[in-house]
């Protein structure tokens, strides 16, 4: 029913300030409107604006294919508006609530512009129906698909920020080790810290795992692998923060670093490095 | 003191494993115990979990708080119907493994708990029933 013989946007057009009315005291009402995180009157306006861009977009005729262009300004709102929610904080539940509360103000219409007339206000009412799902189903898409791209985001935030390589003197690096070590965190940690020590001619990486929470016979089995790399280009690792309830635990486990130094605090090991290197602090 | 129900997680991917340790960790931590002992268990965790997932085509964890003649435990069952493990007393064995590990997980997990128990049948699956008592 592209071309539809509905008078959907005839009502919504001679009713658009009783059905916004309405429409704001259903969101007020609703209990699932942020007062903390949107305002009334922006809340307002942003309602406006949707119904005026639906209105528009019902003038042509199309009042259910929401992916003919009469809609695209209508769905560009929409995603914009649940892109801006999601990093705003709001729920999915009420992302979805916006257009969903709409509803009711629309049946009320049409059950007043329809009159007795029950099958010209059961079609009218499907029209509607139909209409408004396809919104909410769309903002709800958009509000994930923002969710998800924040996560991402934050994932590769994440993954960057855990592993900087720090010059604390003159040949003399510091890798600082955060959280958990799965295969692809390694593999950039190990990857960083090689270019470094060519990068700044260093003979000493220490390596400092005060903020691993466990170490497991991977997390060991990675670590043996890159102090074996930096000796293969001629520095000497490292490995200090290892915890009492890590010692112990890595004893048990059966895992040895074998010759690699190792350290229970990240100043015995600069401590360890100056003398290697044959500094002296006074 | 009431102890909390037993649950079941899922085994699948690696996060699966970070989420497992995080939750024995959590759990053992509302049952009372030390940082050592924590930090064994977790390990231990660690291990069994990626096992299930990297050599038994992924699994379960069931976590279970116990309390027996007045001690506290935590028992964690890993679960996978993976090819099992042909011979048992080779797995445990420092040193051996059949993939590209260090050959410790197993025999060392069992030395991080008090009670350690193990079935395997070739094709059927694999579990692995560990208890550490407070």
């Amino acid at each position: 029913m592209t071309k539809s013989t509905s008078r959907l946007n005839d009502i919504l057009e001679k009713n658009e300030k009783e059905i916004l009315d309405d429409w704001m005291r259903e969101q007020l009402a609703s209990g699932t409107l942020r007062k903390d995180l949107i305002t009334e009157s922006e809340l307002r306006k942003q309602s406006a604006e949707l119904l005026g861009l639906i209105i528009n977009a019902t003038r042509s005729g199309n009042v259910t294919e929401i992916s003919g262009t009469e809609w695209k300004p209508v769905l560009d709102f929409l995603a914009a508006t649940s892109k801006t929610r999601a990093a705003q904080g709001f729920s999915p539940v009420e992302t979805a609530t916006f257009i969903f509360s709409m509803k009711q103000p629309i049946f009320t219409r049409l059950k007043k512009e329809a009159g007795s007339n029950a099958s010209v206000l059961a079609d009218e009412i499907w029209v509607a129906t139909v209409l408004t799902d396809k919104l909410g189903l769309f903002t709800a898409e958009t509000y994930q698909k923002s969710r998800e791209e924040i996560i991402r985001r934050q994932q590769m935030e994440l993954l960057e920020l855990s592993t900087p390589v720090i010059r604390i003197w003159e040949g003399i690096l510091v890798l600082p080790l955060i959280g958990t070590l799965d295969s692809s965190r390694t593999q950039i940690v190990m990857e960083t810290l090689l270019q470094n020590i060519v990068d700044t001619n260093s003979g000493i990486a220490i390596i400092d795992i005060t903020g691993v929470p466990a170490v497991d016979t991977l997390v060991a089995q990675h670590l043996i692998k890159t102090v074996s790399a930096a000796r293969l280009m001629g520095a000497q690792c490292i490995i200090s923060g290892i915890r009492p309830q890590i010692a112990q635990t890595m004893v048990h486990l059966g895992v040895a670093f074998g010759d690699v130094v190792t350290k229970a605090s990240l100043a015995d090991a600069l401590k360890y490095a100056f003398r290697q290197s044959g500094i002296t602090v006074t | 003191m009431s102890l909390p129900g037993p649950e079941t997680l899922e085994l699948k991917t690696s996060e699966d494993v970070v989420r497992a340790r995080q939750r024995v960790r959590v759990c053992m931590k509302d049952q009372g115990f030390g940082l050592v002992d924590q930090t064994k268990m977790v390990t231990a965790t660690s291990e069994l979990a990626r096992n299930a997932v990297d050599y038994g085509l992924g699994g379960t964890m069931r976590i279970e708080s116990l309390e027996e003649m007045g001690r506290i435990g935590i028992r964690l069952v890993f679960l996978d119907h993976g090819p099992g493990i042909p011979d048992i007393d080779l797995a445990l064995t420092d040193g051996y493994t059949s993939g590209h590990g260090l050959g410790l997980g197993l025999g060392g997990s069992k030395r991080l708990v008090n009670e350690f128990e193990i079935w395997s049948k070739p094709d059927e699956g694999t579990r692995v029933t560990i208890t550490r008592w407070r």
